[in-house]
C-alpha cells in the first residue's frame, strides 16, 4: 500500500482568496458572512451569507475556457491554480505524468435557471449558445478543470451533498493507496448566486440573525439558529510518496485515515450512530488511537440539532481527551459542496503555523457542547494530526486524519 | 431583437468589432478575403456561439446549413446583409 501525501493547498473562500490571507483571517477568527439584499429581494427567508467575488479570468483563460466555466467552476479553477503552485507543477506536468481528478461539486443551479429562460423566452434551443451545457451539467468543474490543464487520469465528480469535498479527498487516498493513481486533484467548489440555495432557505435551516452577520453562524453555542450559506472553491493535491519524494516535492502533510459511514435513516435529520462509524472507521484505517488526535475540525454548521449530534459522536469517541474542536464554519459559512475540502485546507493551515482557529461565536454552550473542549478564541498550540469531519443530506458521513509529515 | 436598419458599412464595422471581440482576435486580421474559420479559430461549438451573436446582434436566426457556403469575412458580410436587406448609404 502506498502512503498518501499532501503537496498542494488552495483555497478561494470568503475569508480570503489565497493560502496566506485564509490563514490570516483563521488566526483572526475573522468572518466572512454579509447580508446579500438581493436574496431578500428574490425571496429568501433570510439574506445572510458567505461572498467571494468572481475573478476576473479574461486573458488568464481562453474564451472557450471562460465560457464553458460556471461561477463555481472559476472558484475551482483559482483554487487549483494556487495547489499547483504550492505542488510546484504546471500544466507541462500532466503532458508526461497520468494525474486524475476527483472534485465534490452538487449543483450548478444558476445555468440551468438561465439557460431555462432563454428557451422559455426565445422559444429556441439554439440560442442557448455552446457554453450552457458544459457548465449545467454536475460533472462542470472536474470536465473544464480536467480539459483546462489538461489531465489524464480518472477524471470525476463527487455528489455527497456537504460531504463532496471530503468524500473526493478519501476516493482520492484510496486510489493513490491502492496504486491506481499517482496523484489525484481533489477538492470541492459550491456556488454562492441566488439561485442555487432557494430550495435549501426553504426549509428554515439558515440563520436569520440578520442584524449582525459576523455573529449569525455561531455552531455549538447555545443560541444557534441555523446555518448561513457560503461558498468558494479548495483543492488539495495529494500523491503517492514516492512519487512526491522522485520529484523533490515539499511534503505538507500525510493522509492516513478516512473512514465513510450512512446513517440509514432520515434524509435530513442526524444521527449520532453514523458519525461514530464514520470517526471510528478512520482512526482504524490510521492506526492512531483517539488520544493521538492533536484537534478536530468539526462539521458543526451552526443547526441545533446537527451541532448536538455532532457533540454527542465527538463525546463518544474523544470525550476522555478533552480533545480540542473548533468549527471553522464560524467565520466562513457552510461552505456545503466545498467545505470537506476547504476544512481541509483550513486546518493544514493550522498545522503548518501551529495553531486551533477560534469557533468564533461560541459564548455559551448547550449541554451536549459542554462536554467538548470547544476552542473559543484561538489557541497557540502545536498538532501533529487533526481529524476533520463532514456530513450530508441523506446521511452520508466522511471523516479524514491528516499527520504531520513525519518520514520514517 | 428587431434592429434599426443600416447601412452596408455600418454592418461591417459592426460585424468586425463583435467578431474581434468575441474570439479575441485584433480587428486588423480581419479583412474581407480573410478565411472566417481559419482567422477566428473556429470549431464546431464556436459557430453554436455564433449564431447567437448574429441574432443579438442583428435580431434573425442563421441556418446552420448556411454556414458552409460561407468561406471569407467578405461571404459574412454579404449574407448578413442580403438578409437585413441594407442600402449602401
Amino acid at each position: 500500500m502506498n502512503r498518501v501525501v499532501i503537496t498542494g493547498l488552495g483555497i478561494y473562500s470568503c475569508i480570503g482568496t489565497s493560502l496566506d490571507e485564509v490563514r490570516q483571517s483563521l488566526y483572526e477568527g475573522r468572518s466572512g458572512i454579509i447580508v446579500d439584499q438581493e436574496r431578500k429581494d428574490f425571496g429568501y427567508r433570510s439574506g445572510l451569507t458567505g461572498m467571494v467575488a468572481r475573478p476576473a479570468l479574461k486573458g488568464v483563460l481562453d474564451r472557450r475556457a471562460r465560457i464553458n466555466l460556471p461561477e463555481q467552476g472559476e472558484y475551482a479553477y483559482m483554487s487549483t491554480a494556487e495547489a499547483m503552485r504550492t505542488a510546484g507543477i504546471d500544466a507541462d506536468y500532466f503532458k508526461d505524468n497520468e494525474v486524475g481528478i476527483i472534485y465534490g461539486n452538487d449543483s450548478s443551479a444558476q445555468p440551468v435557471i438561465e439557460a431555462t429562460d432563454i428557451i422559455r423566452a426565445k422559444k429556441d434551443t439554439t440560442l442557448l449558445g455552446s457554453g450552457s451545457i458544459f457548465q449545467t451539467m454536475n460533472s462542470t468543474v472536474t470536465m473544464n478543470l480536467a480539459t483546462i490543464f489538461p489531465l489524464k487520469g480518472i477524471n470525476l465528480t463527487l455528489s455527497a451533498a456537504c460531504a463532496s469535498g471530503s468524500h473526493s479527498i478519501g476516493m482520492g487516498y484510496l486510489m493513490i493507496k491502492s496504486g491506481l493513481q499517482e496523484m489525484v486533484i481533489c477538492g470541492g467548489a459550491q456556488e454562492i448566486n441566488k439561485y442555487a440555495m432557494g430550495n435549501f432557505d426553504a426549509l428554515s435551516a439558515f440563520s436569520i440573525l440578520e442584524s449582525e452577520p459576523g455573529k449569525a453562524s455561531r455552531p455549538f453555542d447555545r443560541d444557534r439558529d441555523g446555518l448561513v450559506p457560503s461558498g468558494g472553491a479548495a483543492t488539495v493535491i495529494i500523491e503517492s510518496l514516492e512519487s512526491a519524494q522522485r520529484r523533490g516535492a515539499t511534503i505538507l502533510g500525510e493522509i492516513v485515515g478516512y473512514g465513510f459511514s450512512s446513517n440509514g435513516a432520515h434524509i435530513s435529520n442526524p444521527t449520532v450512530e453514523g458519525p461514530v462509524r464514520a470517526l471510528s472507521k478512520s482512526l482504524v484505517d490510521s492506526g492512531l488511537r483517539a488520544a493521538d488526535i492533536d484537534y478536530i475540525n468539526a462539521h458543526a454548521t451552526s443547526t441545533p440539532a446537527g451541532d448536538a449530534s455532532e457533540a454527542r459522536a465527538i463525546h463518544e469517541l474523544f470525550g476522555d481527551h478533552h480533545t480540542p474542536v473548533s468549527s471553522t464554519k464560524s467565520m466562513t459559512g457552510h461552505e456545503c459542496w466545498m467545505a470537506g475540502a476547504s476544512e481541509i485546507v483550513y486546518s493544514m493551515l493550522m498545522m503548518q503555523e501551529g495553531f486551533v482557529a477560534p469557533n468564533i461565536n461560541f459564548e455559551n454552550p448547550d449541554e451536549d457542547s459542554a462536554r467538548l473542549n470547544i476552542v473559543g478564541k484561538t489557541l497557540d498550540k502545536r498538532i501533529d494530526t487533526f481529524l476533520s469531519n463532514s456530513f450530508g443530506f441523506g446521511g452520508t458521513n466522511s471523516s479524514l486524519i491528516v499527520t504531520k509529515w513525519k518520514p520514517n | 431583437m428587431e434592429t434599426e436598419l443600416k447601412t452596408k458599412a455600418e454592418i461591417i464595422s459592426n460585424i468586425n468589432e463583435f467578431l474581434a471581440e468575441e474570439f479575441e482576435v485584433d480587428v486588423a486580421d480581419i479583412t474581407p478575403e480573410a478565411n472566417l474559420n481559419e482567422t477566428l479559430q473556429l470549431d464546431s461549438l464556436d459557430y453554436i456561439d455564433l449564431v447567437v451573436m448574429i441574432e443579438s446582434n442583428f435580431g434573425f436566426k442563421v441556418k446552420a446549413e448556411d454556414f458552409p457556403g460561407i468561406k471569407t469575412f467578405q461571404d459574412f458580410y454579404g449574407y448578413i446583409i442580403s438578409k437585413t436587406g441594407a442600402k449602401d448609404e
